[in-house]
């Protein structure tokens, strides 16, 4: 069992909203890579869709900004135990940009910029639940949180809202990302505490 | 105000290596599967802090080796590196 | 090499040990020294840390990388701790933690950025960045401690003269080992040097000539370490020579 360490709390934490299982609330935003900060100029910046059948719907920067967005204010709950509050961001729905894609996919892994994927079943970016968000707190997300634009699927744990975003591929089997891969759960619901494979 | 680069290196992942091989990994030499360069592992780039750690190449920052520790499991993913050389009964 | 997922007990041999307080001291205007008593502590190499982890009552835990030190003494280990004032952990060992007071450290670990007095008859060169000279300090104190006669040359630089390390440590007589510092921001009155970043020149007055092939030892933030590595290796230091530690923000 592991020692108590007197008068450590670590950060502050709220008790007042309503935490999933094992979460603790932070109020700050902690930064966490798996690798090296991609730099991506928004000249070269492209956001890919690919269906199952190989068929390629794209967007370019001035093609994303053009599409109507939407600026939902979310709860996120990051796998290593902290969830933030509130977080208000600006971004496309990913109905919208999947509205026209013809696909009868399934499943769904999610690229960005570097090497990073992740899994996650298709309707669950559907529905008013995904977005593909550019701007947090009034202001461009710095690319420290995955600017210029990351994935948002705040039903889901934060690892599968990818940043650096740069597609998605649509999938009739389930193929899986960079975290689930070496024991991460396939779909990470926080309130069922779907953290690793087998939760 | 510069930023400084989010990696760390192999050193930082000391206690993580060995409490998974059972040995001090950080004189362990390996190759990047990706551009061949050779390096001990405490020179590796070091991500740590999120979901999991993860070790990359100092020459091409490819991934050389990913680690998550569950409840039940430690799950191991070294196929980044061509080879692991350890010290023989180095303990 | 494939996938696998790999039984919990290998992770057995290094185990969490408890360790009390006995004693702390500042060292600069933030950062301190805290010294523990760690029973079943098998001592340790200079250049080796330890994890440190702390628990709430919640059970909400996490754990940092920190370098010893000190010498090798028994089941003695002093971790100098820099305040982070953002930061998590640091904050809790340097303002909360009280004599007494048990946490848990696991290690000695890491075998790479190490003196090894036994096996080791080159000079040695201690490049340090700001807190990057805890590690470097365990291999002054060590090769003090064994009288080992090995001429080191340390070149430290730091911000400020008010945020320097281990001042009285490093005022004591100490023959075979010479010392320069770099202050980055303010150097104290008639400092011959400017105050400004490690440059070349820095590292060929302060350091040794490539032909005496000696251990170069770089620690500090990983801008630092870059940087000072990368201009030994332009001073013509074999990069095999080379060894470098990064010390994180992870607070």
């Amino acid at each position: 069992m592991a020692v108590i360490s007197r008068g450590f709390h670590g950060r502050a934490r709220d008790k007042g909203h309503e935490l999933p299982p094992g979460q603790y609330e932070t109020t700050g935003f902690p930064v966490l890579s798996a690798g090296p900060t991609p730099v991506v100029s928004l000249d070269d910046w492209e956001f890919t869709v690919r269906t199952e059948t190989g068929v390629r719907y794209s967007w370019n920067w001035q093609e994303l900004m053009a599409l109507p967005s939407e600026t939902p204010t979310v709860d996120i709950h990051c796998v290593t135990k902290w969830s933030k509050f509130g977080t208000r961001w600006q971004g496309v729905s990913l109905d919208v940009l999947l509205a026209d894609v013809e696909s009868g996919a399934e499943y769904a892994l999610v690229r960005s910029y570097g090497d990073y994927t992740t899994n996650l079943p298709l309707e669950d970016l559907l529905d008013g639940k995904a977005w593909v968000a550019y701007r947090f707190d009034d202001e461009e997300l710095p690319a420290e949180h995955g600017g210029p634009a990351r994935l948002l699927v705040p039903h889901l744990y934060f690892w599968k809202s990818a940043k650096w975003v740069s597609g998605i591929q649509l999938l009739d089997e389930e193929e899986q990302g960079f975290w689930e891969t070496v024991g991460y759960h396939n779909y990470g619901d926080p309130w069922r505490e779907q953290r690793y494979q087998g939760d | 105000m510069t930023t400084e680069p989010g990696f760390l290196d192999g050193n930082a992942a000391a206690g993580d290596l060995e409490s998974l091989f059972g040995a001090d990994m950080t004189t362990a030499a390996g190759q990047c599967q990706g551009c061949g360069l050779r390096m001990r592992l405490a020179e590796a780039h070091a991500y740590l802090g999120g979901p999991g750690t993860v070790l990359r190449c100092p020459g091409c920052e490819d991934v050389l080796l990913r680690m998550v520790r569950s409840p039940n499991h430690l799950w191991l993913d070294a196929s980044g590196l061509d080879y692991l050389r350890l010290p023989a009964a180095a303990g | 090499m494939a996938r696998a997922a790999v039984p919990g007990r290998l992770g057995a041999r290094l185990r969490w040990l408890e360790a009390r307080l006995t004693g702390r001291h500042d060292e600069s205007d933030t950062a301190r020294t805290l010294v523990f008593d760690v029973p079943g502590w098998p001592g340790h190499l200079p250049g080796q840390h330890v994890d440190v982890r702390l628990t709430a009552e919640d059970g909400y835990s996490t754990q940092r990388s920190y370098s010893i030190a000190n010498a090798s003494d028994g089941e003695r280990v002093e971790l100098t701790v820099e305040r982070i004032d953002d930061g998590e952990v640091s904050p809790y060992l340097v303002d909360v933690l009280e004599v007494g007071d048990v946490i848990e450290l696991r290690g000695p670990v890491g075998g790479w950025f190490v003196w090894r007095p036994d096996e080791q008859k080159e000079p040695v060169l201690l490049v340090a960045g700001g807190s990057g000279l805890v590690p470097l300090m365990a291999m002054i104190r060590t090769r003090r401690a064994l009288g080992n006669r090995v001429p080191f040359r340390l070149v430290y630089s730091l911000r400020a003269p008010r945020s320097q390390l281990f001042v009285p440590d490093l005022r004591t007589a100490d023959p075979g080992l010479d010392r320069t510092f770099l202050y980055s921001r303010s150097a104290p009155e008639r400092w011959p040097r400017p105050p400004g970043r490690i440059t070349a020149n820095d590292l060929s007055a302060g350091g040794w000539p490539p032909d005496f092939e000696p251990a170069c030892y770089v620690c500090g933030s990983t801008g630092f370490v870059e940087t000072a590595a990368g201009l030994l290796v332009a001073l013509g230091h074999d990069p095999r020579r080379i060894r470098t530690e990064r010390f994180g923000p992870g607070g």
